[in-house]
């Protein structure tokens, strides 16, 4: 051990109670950060997950068509120019959906395409009419770009591929149109009314998804829409989905489609988790703020009482970079004692908040608080104790490095 | 340039320090100059005041002079940079203050180490030997393992005067060093300091108000109103 690190562990003991006040702040301060931060982004990676799983991470639909576009007026050589205002339109669904399949199968990062075809109907059961959407799945296909096997909480969906009038339905559908398993129910769409049977009971957890979407298989649902080719979208499986943003423009730009990523179309709901995950940390940097305080009255304090000790190392030759190490290394003994038992608090409560129960719907399905674990929690937790204690730390070290020992023990010291 | 003299540990010409600011700045040293040999014992007597612990600061490089020159073991150290300075304290000067300053969360064995540890010269286990060899020199062989609170004013005094000792250095300032002592603690104090001292060819240099004491130094160098007289 060096002299200056012995030195400082045994200052460290003459202010036990004080250090021990800085200790816990570092400990609060550290734990609550790894938990907020643990359980907003375990929340927000739930959310991605849910969204992911559900409407998958790039979806293709609007065929792009350029409207007039400035031209050159005289042939390729003129200097004459018609300049018109640039503008595009979107033209609705997907006419050749094998064909764009195929030219996004070559995007390396793809993981799986479904394409879909959606419309509007209207649901009777015999206890209430209500309108929902209807969506023509291939299952193979979608079960590459979604979760929707893992969202089954009722029936088998190996039993709907094979039943011509079977389908999916959420399960908010099916309490309000109170319909179970096995249960028959009508839709109706452009005059003609047919009967299907519920094979499967899905739940996703997004109450807008829940209530009103109907999975049928593609037949069936061009069959009941009468639209016998196109599709009204692609839904894209990523393998990096922190690429889709990155992907969804180039795929704008070679397929000439209207591509969005789930960032983009989950923008507001990300904005909301970024803006509580940022207020929550600074929020719970109170408690590290104190820690810095404190470990800033306490050092204040060693050196004012320490000030013949310093004299005394100074006449012996120590530096004055020494004589700011002590200090420094008082600093980082209980801040390393700190962070290590923060780490150790935050991991417990976080396991304890995760066996929480708690029901959540509407955006996602929880039946306990989502937590994430992730090192970087405790990166930052650590990060930003550090900064704070150090910073507040490095005055009194300082001060006690500019005493000039003749004046300590002339006893004129300031 | 001083003429070389192997003799000579330390010595200082001309030295001026003013004390305090504005109205109430004084000037404590008018022009002294010194010179201190391996192998005696120098006393600076006279009056509270007269500037003598302000002298024995600046000859430890604990302050600086606003004018003059001090030299240790012929080099000039006066102009030297703060670390040239501290260098120099903790290779060639060992202090004794009146009131002790061990490091009271230390043990004597520790606080006579620790001048070592910092100059790095002696591995572990020969630093731990010569400590408790100089603090068996001093009689306190028994008491190594105490604490600095633990001990009295004259056992402190003693695990300061080894401490001094520990580096071997060429030149021993001791501030009052009996001056918070008994008569008996005080005589057993200066003997083991002077003895010590000449045994290993060391210069002593002695800020004390104690005319006994005084008297039996080599030398006596009275000051009165920032000047030897």
């Amino acid at each position: 051990m060096s002299s200056n690190l012995h030195i400082a562990f045994r200052f460290l003991t003459a202010k036990k109670r004080a250090m021990l006040m800085s200790l816990s702040c570092i400990v609060l301060g550290v734990g609550l950060f790894i938990v907020t931060q643990a359980t907003t982004s375990g929340f927000e990676e739930f959310f991605i997950k849910t969204i992911l799983g559900t409407n998958g991470a790039i979806r293709i639909e609007d065929k792009i068509q350029y409207t007039m576009r400035s031209m050159a007026a005289g042939g390729f050589s003129s200097k004459y120019e018609i300049k018109t205002k640039e503008g595009r339109k979107y033209i609705e669904g997907i006419e050749e959906p094998k064909l764009l399949i195929d030219a996004v199968k070559r995007f390396p990062n793809v993981a799986g395409v479904s394409e879909v075809l959606h419309g509007a109907v209207i649901m009777r059961s015999a206890f209430k009419n209500e309108s929902v959407r209807v969506y023509g799945i291939n299952l193979d296909d979608h079960e590459r770009v979604s979760d929707i096997r893992r969202q089954i909480v009722r029936g088998k969906i190996a039993d709907f591929p094979g039943a011509l009038s079977g389908s999916i339905i959420g399960i908010e559908m099916a309490q309000r149109m109170q319909l179970e398993l096995g249960d028959t129910y009508q839709l109706e769409v452009g005059g003609q009314v047919r009967r299907y049977r519920v094979t499967a009971i899905y739940e996703t957890g997004v109450s807008d998804i829940d209530r009103v979407r109907v999975y049928l298989n593609m037949g069936e649902a061009r069959s009941l829409l009468q639209k016998i080719t196109g599709a009204s979208f692609l839904q894209v499986g990523l393998i990096n989905r922190d690429r889709a943003q990155q992907d969804a423009r180039s795929m704008t730009e070679v397929l000439q489609h209207n591509t969005k990523s789930w960032q983009e179309r989950e923008k507001t709901w990300l904005e909301v988790f970024r803006a509580l995950r940022i207020s929550s940390a600074i929020t719970v940097s109170v408690f590290t703020l104190i820690a810095g305080l404190a470990m800033f009255n306490t050092l204040a304090m060693i050196v004012m009482e320490k000030t013949k000790e310093i004299a005394i190392l100074r006449s012996m030759g120590f530096t004055r970079e020494d004589i700011s190490q002590i200090f420094l290394w008082q600093a980082t003994i209980v801040l390393t004692i700190g962070t290590a038992l923060g780490w150790v608090l935050g991991a417990v409560i976080t396991y304890g908040v995760s066996k929480t129960p708690i029901n959540i719907r509407g955006i996602f399905a929880a039946d306990t608080f989502i937590v994430s674990w992730s090192i970087w929690h405790y990166v930052t937790a650590t990060v930003t104790a550090v900064a704070m204690v150090m910073l507040a730390s490095l005055i009194p070290a300082r001060r006690a490095a500019r005493l000039e020992p003749g004046d300590v023990i002339r006893g004129t010291a300031q | 340039m001083l003429p070389a003299n192997d003799k000579v540990a330390l010595s200082c010409t001309n030295i001026h320090r003013y004390l305090g600011q504005g109205e109430g700045r004084v000037h404590v040293l008018k022009g002294v100059s010194f010179e201190a040999r391996r192998g005696q014992v120098d006393a600076i007597v006279g009056p509270s005041g007269c500037g003598k612990s302000t002298l024995l600061y600046l000859l430890g490089l604990l302050d600086r002079q606003d004018g003059g020159e001090v030299w240790i073991n012929d080099r000039k150290m006066s102009t030297g940079s703060d670390a040239e300075r501290t260098a120099a304290r903790g290779e060639h000067i060992g202090f004794v203050f009146q009131f002790h300053f061990l490091m009271q969360e230390f043990t004597a064995l520790e606080n006579v180490m620790m001048p070592m540890r910092k100059l790095g010269r002696l591995l572990l286990p020969a630093m731990e030997a010569r400590a408790r060899q100089l603090l068996a020199s001093v009689g306190l062989g028994d008491k190594s393992h105490r604490l600095g609170t633990q001990l009295s004013g004259g056992e402190q005094q003693r695990v300061a005067i080894a401490r001094a000792l520990a580096n071997e250095p060429a030149i021993i300032l001791a501030d009052e060093p009996t001056g918070n002592l008994d008569v008996k603690n005080s005589g057993m104090v200066f003997d083991l300091l002077t003895r010590l001292a000449k045994e290993n060819g060391q210069a002593v240099i002695l800020v004390t108000h104690n005319t006994e004491i005084a008297n039996r130094c080599d030398a006596i160098r009275p000051m009165r109103d920032g000047l030897f007289i």
